[in-house]
């Protein structure tokens, strides 16, 4: 069986860009093979959503393509870490050889990202849920977080030290959009404007276009492109409701399962990581997150971030590229804690680089809490 | 209870939800009941998720609950909800969750643990919202 790697990392205009959703794709396509050393008839596989109904078939005709492997898994954010599995599978077995996982969004530019979300009237949650008006997927990430700070005291300094990290991270980062806004202050955190009790903006990610790319292909492949591969370690996931009335303890998420599974395939013990990216769409998500991955224990997430430990410079590095609270968020982020887990481990990062990173965890949560994907990797 | 017009969204019911949107025109809370391994489920489908059968009926449910979370929501979704209101989950003595909108002193002041009972908010179309308050 061949080895599946990852040899390529990009990516596309981030912010406010004004360019169609393909326009981006073609970006961020194009930069991850530049970034490999690849050319567009290398790809044999192609992993996308958000484009339209037939995603990756949209894709492959824009770029001229006709792939032997296509996944588009729909799972919101989380897709693009279950698509690195799927990918890894597809390499690995010789169904194909270069597999490239993409994502752009234009949301921002387009103003198409709306507070109730996307209700579709045959759903069980559009009888049971939508009539009530809880803004989507806003209000059940609030409701999770509500439940956090009644049971665990310091919380809500907890979910601030959270935003005032990211902030540090992205003041790091060019590329940021909150790059040269300066630190989060107490001030600014004090007026930020309440969404839906108790999350208020400064506890909700960016609403900017933007994504990126990778590229997977096997180790022999590898070894003649242009960069250092990135091993891939292990992956997890984890699919828990759709409905805001399954899953019965808002404070558990499936990231637990999907952590659990891929630190067993990866062999390797939580304290040897060395940076981490987790899905930050809100403060409450990466509490939760950093507690089911187990990095601290359940309710202990707190007090685990309340050391400041996760800023640049701490013992836990945490969203080293500002996170989709400081530096970009296209909507679904996932393909960006990829990118930004790779760019560590070549050691890319200029000012933020973590030092002497060789174990990086990206996790995306998709939905509201729905969906939970692990990816662990390595420097090669 | 709020105006009907500040609840514009009306649902769309299927076979399987048709008697629980009719008991709401009585104000009764029906909640679906598995004969075979005695277990309720919220929200209503054609399959049993304890035991996977479909011996299901209707219930009426004791309308009383406990408040597992909550939100204030500040901002509205869609044209025609008119913010502030409180949206939760409800924890039914049955054991199954409902998404809900509290109303009266507990839109007032909500708290996670806390026991309330069902209310009506009655919809443009005769039927209505199960609320707790």
């Amino acid at each position: 069986m061949r080895t599946p790697v990852i040899v390529g990392a990009a990516e596309c205009d981030l912010g406010i860009t004004n360019k169609s959703i393909l326009h981006l794709q073609a970006q961020a396509v194009s930069r991850a093979l530049e970034d490999a050393g690849l050319k567009i008839g290398d790809i044999d596989g192609l992993a996308t959503n958000g484009i339209s109904r037939f995603s990756a078939t949209q894709l492959a005709d824009y770029l001229g393509i006709a792939p032997a492997f296509t996944d588009s898994t729909f799972a919101g954010g989380s897709s693009f870490e279950m698509y690195v599995a799927r990918a890894f599978h597809a390499v690995a077995s010789g169904q194909c050889n270069v597999v490239v996982i993409s994502f752009a969004s234009n949301q921002r530019s387009a103003k198409s990202r709306s507070l109730g979300g996307v209700v579709e009237h045959h759903t069980p949650e559009a009888q049971f849920e939508t009539p009530f008006g809880p803004l989507f997927p806003l209000s059940y990430y609030a409701m999770a977080a509500q439940r956090y700070l009644f049971d665990v005291v310091g919380a809500r300094e907890a979910l601030d030290e959270i935003a005032m990290s990211a902030r540090e991270w992205a003041l790091l980062n060019p590329k940021a959009y909150r790059f040269g806004a300066g630190s989060l202050t107490n001030s600014d955190l004090a007026s930020s404007e309440m969404i839906s009790s108790p999350l208020r903006s400064s506890d909700c990610c960016l609403v900017t276009d933007g994504g990126g790319a990778i590229v997977i292909t096997s180790s022999d492949r590898a070894k003649d492109l242009k960069k250092r591969p990135v091993a891939i370690l292990g992956f997890g996931e984890s699919t828990t409701n759709s409905s805001m009335t399954t899953h019965k303890n808002l404070r558990v998420t499936g990231a637990k399962q999907s952590g659990d599974r891929a630190f067993a395939m990866a062999g390797v013990d939580r304290s040897d990581i060395d940076v981490v990216e987790v899905y930050d769409s809100f403060t409450i998500t990466s509490l939760l997150s950093l507690e089911g991955l187990g990095f601290a224990e359940i309710g202990q997430g707190a007090d685990f971030v309340l050391d400041r430990k996760t800023r640049p410079g701490g013992s836990f590095p945490l969203n080293t590229n500002g996170g989709g609270l400081s530096y970009c968020h296209p909507g679904q982020y996932g393909i960006l804690l990829l990118v930004e887990a790779v760019r560590q481990l070549r050691g890319e990062c200029g000012s933020r680089q973590v030092a002497n990173a060789e174990l990086a965890l990206a996790h995306g949560t998709g939905g509201i809490l729905s969906t939970n994907a692990t990816v662990i990797l390595g420097a090669a | 209870m709020s105006d009907v017009s500040e609840f514009p969204y009306l649902p769309l019911e299927d076979a399987i939800s048709a008697p629980f949107w009719e008991g709401t025109r009585n104000r009764r809370l029906l909640i679906q009941w598995c004969t075979q391994c005695h277990s309720f489920q919220w929200y209503p489908r054609a399959i049993c998720i304890s035991c996977a059968g479909d011996c299901l009926e209707w219930r009426s449910a004791s309308g009383n609950a406990t408040i597992n979370s909550w939100t204030r929501v500040h901002r509205s979704p869609a044209e025609g909800f008119v913010p502030q209101y409180v949206i939760a989950r409800v924890l039914l003595d049955e054991n199954v969750l409902m998404l809900t909108r509290l109303v009266g002193e507990f839109a007032d002041n909500p708290t996670c643990d806390a026991k309330v009972t069902v209310k009506w908010q009655e919809l443009s179309d005769g039927r209505a919202l199960p609320v707790f308050g």
